[in-house]
């Protein structure tokens, strides 16, 4: 996979939240579906999404519960809760204003300062 | 919410450690399946596309911690962590570990016992229903809470502060309950006693205010469980029963709990019985104003009223009586006390030095944790080489800091665990201590809850207080350093940290030191000092003759016959009698007035003395000196003269000096015109400590007392004597219960105090010596240890013994000297609080000086010997081999 990118420091989380809010998803779904929905760009090591995975169910923002996959393995499944959706709405609006003002920051040209 | 959630991770973790390590397996083996079906499916065989899957996944053991990190449960497994890798280290070091944990405990747990009493004894002293209520009616100018029983009417019925106010009186009395006769120590309680302290039956019931009816009406007795346990074998058949108080028949109808003692802490009554039967008892006047012989009237205060307005009512109450009953109550000043303690007058000086001895073993504590910090600074320093390992490998510094945190509050609580049980086991012991077997005397001190949270509390907080010692040593720590130059580097500065906690420390321990020399030769001093008699070579025998029967004219000829019986034994020089001695327990005091005073009112009082009715061989027979005038007589009966013999103070203070006592008239309360006719020594009458008090000496024949204390002067051996004594008594009448001690024993109460507080203060002496002599051992073991190469380098070079040891232990010394003399010079400050409770409590002693420093430089000596002796005998060459 040639063209994979490391991902920046704490976009995971947001990412994760995204892949969540498409519908509930088991880990590795939830790694199909960044894969599916950044194009096969974002490269995410498989073992540091589970941390992650944890840290937002404590924090609240998902819920688990225990499921079957569609080839009937038995596995925990991730889904948004009220205040996952909040924050992926204000991570969201954030991230677009920072890449927005990054963007418009490297557009500069030199007459323009 | 956050918090909430984090709880209740961190508890599932803790409780459901093994199902949440499952369940994370699970998830991440589910996983590698799916990612393996994947794989399958591209066309791998399955055994090559699970490799291929836990290859991709990266190190799981890693992301399994990371999850148990995210889960919020790790705190709980490095604490673990933590605790196993402290109890491994403190195992390898058990000779560390065991004189930490001691030297906490010894320092905690006279915590907790100087906290137990005064926990006992002046924060929760009764277990009532709102005891922080409960109060007594006290006299401030008179020092007492005595009232008359006319004047507690009034003060019951006319005040609005307190819900009820009940009175007491505490009396001794011969009870007969068919078996042999014994004396035992009474409440009489107002009828609504119980209830206005709360306090239920355990057996049967107690008396009530519907009890009463007039004197003599309620012939009831409830007993203490104490009593009722001792004396009836716990047969709940006693109540109905009739027994005799001085032969008088009284009903027991009831047991009580076995928590309740009365309501003077240290005095455990045997039994209770209503006021109203008094007549038994005492010759008291119950319609007689002026006759205070109430010993307390106390109740609860209502609910939210404060002392101050209960104050107040009291006063007008006061001024009320004053008005109504001017030739009786004078002027009147009521504030409420603390029962307990029987209000300022034991509850002052108890307070004074329990705040004080709190204080001491608290300073105690702080020499323990400055001992236990430089230990612990010297372990962080021997340990820098693996601290600055730890650090390279990648270990954070919170870690290494909250490893070293675990280790001293692990050393502390157990040093808190060890502390709290001795002191346990002393206070059952002090519990079980009758301290003046004539009294019922106990000082019944169960640790409760506070004593433990204090107790907790108090490790945990020294825990973290010695533990944070080493910290900036471990902040500093450079690994790359270390590593390089080894441990050796040494800290460049004159003065460390640690230097400054032994001087600290050693100046406590000479405090320590200082008070307890101070008081244990204030002790002995005042038991050799002029108490206007001589307590040597005498025996003290004392009855009350009401209790046998013996009444009006009966008992002065009884005495006479048990005089002249006892003179008989030989070997005795001489037998006196007193319905009192001075320091001992029986004595009373009368209001005198000047002679010209016609006004006999409260307010023209000019002193009240201590009085002694005594026989005229009294004075011989007690070792007191006549200074002027002569003695009594037999024949100073009631047909002649009145006639008195006054100490100097009474002379000076009544007549102005004692050349103008002698001869010289005053008046007694009841208006009869005195004549004095000797001049005695002034002598301590009631403690050691008080300031000269007046003293006036009756003749037994013209003021009769049931009330016999007998001094036996001789010099045979008190307890042959004493057998002789008892079987000539009973030979005059063998159911006369006596008591026969020596003079000293008399004394116990009034030497009670001082011994009490010599006791422990020498007890925390002991303790700061200890301590000293660790502190000091940990650094002079400590720096000879360090510089061992330097010192096999001298050796090597040809240093003489006296510049090794210099070299090794003069910084020791020095701390060691500057510490004694700052603690010298503050124990010697203190000593001045010391003076207040032990009698003759001076510093400026050169005896205690010099017993401080040779103590203390003793005490250096002794600390120092194994290091010094290690560093004699170094040898150099062994050493250069192995580094």
């Amino acid at each position: 996979m040639p063209d994979q990118a490391q991902i920046l420091p704490g976009t995971l989380d947001l990412l994760i939240l995204k892949a969540v809010s498409l519908g509930p998803l088991h880990g590795y779904g939830v790694l199909l579906r960044i894969g599916q929905i950044s194009g096969q760009t974002l490269l995410i090591e498989q073992g540091a999404l589970y941390p992650a995975l944890f840290r937002l169910v404590r924090q609240g923002l998902l819920k688990a519960s225990w499921g079957t996959s569609d080839n009937n393995r038995r596995a925990k499944f991730y889904e948004l809760t009220t205040a996952g959706r909040k924050r992926l709405r204000e991570e969201t609006e954030g991230w677009n204003r920072l890449v927005g003002a990054v963007a418009s920051a490297l557009a500069a040209q030199p007459e323009e300062v | 919410m956050k918090l909430l959630s984090y709880l209740r991770s961190l508890a599932a973790k803790f409780f459901h450690r093994k199902q949440v390590a499952d369940e994370v397996d699970e998830e991440l083996r589910a996983h590698i399946q799916l990612r393996a079906d994947d794989l399958e499916r591209s066309g791998l065989d399955r055994v090559d596309s699970e490799r291929q899957a836990r290859v991709e996944f990266g190190g799981q053991e890693r992301f399994k911690e990371e999850c148990h990190e995210a889960l919020g449960g790790n705190f709980i497994t490095s604490l673990i962590q933590d605790l196993r890798y402290a109890v491994r280290l403190l195992r390898k070091s058990p000779g560390f570990t065991v004189t930490a944990v001691l030297t906490l405990a010894l320092a905690i747990g006279a915590n907790a016992v100087v906290f137990s009493v005064m926990n006992a004894f002046l924060l929760h002293p009764f277990n009532l229903p709102h005891a922080d209520r409960l109060y007594a009616v006290w006299r401030p100018d008179v020092g007492d809470a005595h009232e008359s029983y006319p004047d507690y009417l009034d003060l019951r019925d006319r005040n609005r502060s307190f819900e009820t106010l009940a009175a007491f009186n505490a009396t001794e009395a011969g009870m007969n309950t068919g078996k042999e006769p014994f004396d035992a120590w009474i409440i009489e309680g107002s009828g609504n006693y119980f209830d206005a302290l709360g306090v239920q039956p355990y057996v049967g019931r107690v008396f009530h205010a519907s009890d009463e009816h007039g004197p003599n009406s309620a012939p009831y007795v409830v007993l203490s469980y104490g009593c009722w346990h001792a004396r009836f074998h716990d047969d709940p058949g006693v109540v109905g029963r009739t027994i005799q108080l001085n032969k008088h028949p009284f009903t027991v109808i009831g047991v009580t709990q076995p928590d309740f003692h009365g309501t003077i802490v240290f005095f455990n009554p045997d039994a209770f019985v209503p006021i109203v039967n008094h007549a038994v008892f005492g010759p008291d006047d119950f319609n007689a104003r002026k006759d205070r012989w109430v010993f307390m009237v106390l109740g609860r205060l209502k609910a939210g009223v404060s002392k101050a307005q209960a104050t107040a009512d009291l006063s007008s109450i006061g001024a009320y009586l004053e008005k109504t009953y001017p030739k009786d109550d004078g002027k009147i000043h009521f504030t409420v006390a603390r029962p307990g303690l029987y209000g300022d007058f034991l509850g002052g000086p108890v307070k004074a030095f329990m705040t004080a001895l709190m204080l001491l073993s608290g300073l105690i504590l702080l020499a323990a944790c400055a001992n236990l910090g430089s230990l612990f600074a010297s372990r962080a320093a021997d340990r820098s080489r693996e601290v600055a390992l730890r650090l390279a490998l990648g270990s954070t510094r919170t870690r290494i800091l909250r490893g070293l945190f675990t280790e001293a509050v692990l050393i502390s609580l157990m040093g808190g665990a060890v502390g709290l049980l001795g002191s346990v086991m002393l206070l059952h012991a002090l519990s079980a201590w009758q301290p003046m077997p004539r009294f019922p005397i106990h000082m019944p001190v169960n640790p409760d809850a506070y004593v433990y949270a204090l107790a907790l509390l108090l490790s945990l907080v020294s825990g973290f207080l010695f533990g944070a010692v080493p910290v900036r040593q471990v902040l500093r720590t450079s690994p790359y350093e270390v590593v390089k130059l080894g441990v050796a580097a040494r800290d460049g500065r004159r003065i460390t940290a640690r230097d400054l906690l032994l001087v600290v420390q050693i100046a406590i321990c000479a405090v320590l030191v200082t008070a307890s020399l101070v008081a244990v030769r204030g002790l002995a001093r005042s038991l050799h000092d002029d108490f206007g008699f001589e307590p040597q070579n005498r025996i003290v025998v004392d009855t009350d003759l009401t209790m046998s029967g013996y009444s009006g004219d009966q008992a002065p000829a009884m005495q006479k016959r048990m005089i002249d019986a006892l003179a008989a034994i030989p070997g005795v020089e001489s037998v006196g009698l007193g319905d009192g001695v001075p320091l001992g327990e029986g004595e009373g005091d009368s209001n005198v007035f000047r002679d010209d005073t016609s006004d006999l009112i409260p307010a023209n009082v000019v002193a009240d003395a201590n009085r002694f009715d005594v026989s005229p061989e009294y004075l011989h027979a007690m070792g007191t000196t006549l200074l002027a005038g002569r003695n009594f007589t037999w024949h100073d009966d009631k047909n002649s003269p009145p006639v008195a013999i006054v100490n100097q103070e009474f002379a000076r203070r009544m007549f102005g000096s004692e050349s103008k006592a002698l001869g010289g008239y005053f008046k007694m309360q009841e208006g009869k015109r005195i004549q004095v006719v000797g001049i005695v020594e002034n002598g301590k009458y009631n403690s050691l400590t008080e300031n000269p008090q007046t003293a006036l000496f009756l003749p037994i024949l013209q003021r009769s007392s049931s009330a016999t204390w007998l001094i036996v002067r001789s010099e045979r051996d008190p307890q042959q004597l004493g057998a002789a004594i008892r079987s000539t008594l009973h030979n005059l009448d063998g159911a006369l219960p006596v008591s026969i001690r020596t003079r000293y024993q008399t004394m116990d109460m009034a030497l009670f105090g001082p011994r009490m507080a010599t006791i422990s203060l020498g007890v925390l002496g002991l303790m700061g010596a200890m301590l000293a002599i660790t502190g000091i051992f940990g650094m002079a073991a400590y720096s000879v240890s360090k510089r061992l190469k330097e010192l096999g380098i001298r050796i090597a070079l040809g240093a003489k013994r006296e510049e090794v040891l210099r070299a090794a232990l003069g910084r020791a010394f020095k701390l060691l000297a500057f510490g004694s003399v700052a603690g010298l010079l503050l124990g010697i400050l203190a000593s001045r609080v010391l003076a207040l409770i032990v009698y003759q409590a001076t510093p400026r002693d050169p005896l205690v000086l010099a017993g401080v420093v040779f103590a203390m430089a003793l005490l250096g000596l002794i600390a120092t010997w194994i290091p010094a002796q290690r560093a004699l005998s170094i040898d150099p060459l062994a050493l250069l081999r192995e580094e």
